[in-house]
């Protein structure tokens, strides 16, 4: 088993969730409802516990310390798609995003439970459960209100045909992913997408939405290999401030 | 007989024993033996090991609840090995039936059997109250105060509640 490609798939998760995490940390306090508030604030505990129990993984493979992967890295260091790392701007945008995002993070773990590297098979068993209460967040909003008025269809349309390049950036192909298939480790981004397209299909299909035409999307491609918007620095920078003052400071 | 679901690493029953003092913060009716995120209790020498795994993976009590088995582990005299560990996951159906019935009367409603949640996610539209055993309830939000709670409304009481999450 080759310990470069697990630990490629092992950041790009982790950093998918440790910036989606904190994006969605940021709507708290701010939600169009107290409930929506209470959602993506939870939403954002599970996500950044289930990045830190990632780098834990990684560390046990002999990369550095949780804490310190997580928070003295700079922007071209980081292999999270770059779906994630936009500004969260209006609440439908941001609901399109989850949407478009934790179906995909779902059915990545869901794959994961048949992984042959075990820590990451037992891992994906319990964050599984977790995920449905995510899927369900983004799953029951999309359908109401992709069904409700004229203004919310339009703007939850709007937010879709602007993200779906992104979205498409989440499969973006590893270097390993080959090995990972050989290995049994992971059945490999193409096969995740066409099951994430047939499960969105499902979803929009119960609302008035139009679904993207894939095929004439460029993806928008790069976050894996450190290439960013000029977006996630500034939320690193953030995020890391309490760390860089004080490393030593307990969380 | 402890009841703490299936468990894959050997049961101590007397370290379970002095494990039932530890409570979750969150909920402190429950202890961690009951709530079932013991997986492995075991006395070798002197040495008391024990693995746990948590409720929800980003869980903010599990340092705290890690913190307060070592000292009872230590209290008894014994040095403490305490591991955190996902060999065994957690799930809902993990929690004995003592703990199930320690929640109800605590306000809280247990959680239903998870592998029906698993086929069928419709099944969390409603719960049984804890305070007038009424099913004609209503998911206001999969997501509560705290990670393993979500909120609920009874029309019969015209109030909220609130269940401990299947998972
Ligand atoms: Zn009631």
């Amino acid at each position: 088993m080759s310990n470069l490609a697990l630990k490629e798939l092992l950041y790009k998760m982790a950093d998918d969730l440790l910036v989606f995490g904190h994006r969605n940390s940021e709507w708290t306090g701010f939600g169009p409802l107290l409930e929506e508030d209470i959602a993506f604030s939870s939403m954002a505990q599970d996500k950044i516990g289930q990045s830190q129990a990632l780098y834990q993984l990684l560390h046990q493979l002999g990369e550095q310390e949780p804490d310190t992967v997580a928070f003295t890295r700079n922007a071209n260091q980081f292999h999270n798609c770059t779906l994630v790392e936009l500004p969260n701007r209006e609440y439908d945008f941001s609901l399109v995003r989850h949407f478009l995002f934790d179906t995909a993070d779902a059915l990545r773990w869901q794959m994961l439970m048949q992984c042959s590297y075990t820590p990451l098979a037992q891992l994906a068993a319990k964050v599984r459960g977790e995920l449905r209460y995510h899927t369900l967040h983004a799953n029951t909003w999309i359908k109401q209100l992709g069904s409700a008025t004229e203004e919310s269809i339009g703007r939850l349309q709007q937010s879709l045909n602007e993200l779906a390049p992104y979205a498409l950036g989440m499969f973006e192909r590893s270097p390993y992913e080959d090995q990972l298939m050989a290995d049994k480790i992971f059945e490999g981004e193409k096969a995740l997408e066409a099951r994430w397209q047939q499960a969105i299909e499902k979803t929009l299909a119960q609302t008035q939405l139009t679904l993207p035409d894939w095929k004439i999307q460029t993806p928008h491609v790069g976050g894996r290999v450190g290439q960013h918007t000029e977006h996630l620095q500034p939320l690193l920078d953030e995020m890391s401030e309490v760390f860089r003052i004080d490393p030593g400071a307990e969380w | 007989m402890l009841d703490s679901g299936k468990s894959i690493g050997p049961l101590n029953a007397e370290l379970l024993s002095w494990l039932e003092e530890v409570k979750d913060p969150e909920i402190p009716v429950l202890s961690l033996v009951d709530m079932g995120v013991i997986t492995q209790a075991e006395v070798d020498g002197s040495v008391a090991r024990v693995e746990m795994t948590p409720t929800f993976v980003g869980c903010p009590a599990l340092e705290i609840m890690k913190q307060e088995v070592e000292q009872v582990i230590t209290r008894h005299g014994f040095t403490p090995e305490v591991t955190v560990s996902f060999r065994e996951p957690w799930s809902s159906d993990k929690m004995t039936e003592k703990g199930k019935a320690a929640l109800k009367k605590f306000g809280l409603a247990p959680p239903p059997a998870s592998a029906q949640v698993f086929h069928d996610l419709e099944i969390l539209e409603s719960a049984t109250c804890p305070r007038c055993n009424g099913t004609n309830t209503e998911l206001k939000n999969p997501f509560g105060p705290t990670l393993c709670r979500a909120i609920y409304y009874c029309h019969t009481c015209h109030e909220a509640f609130e269940q401990f999450k299947p998972v």
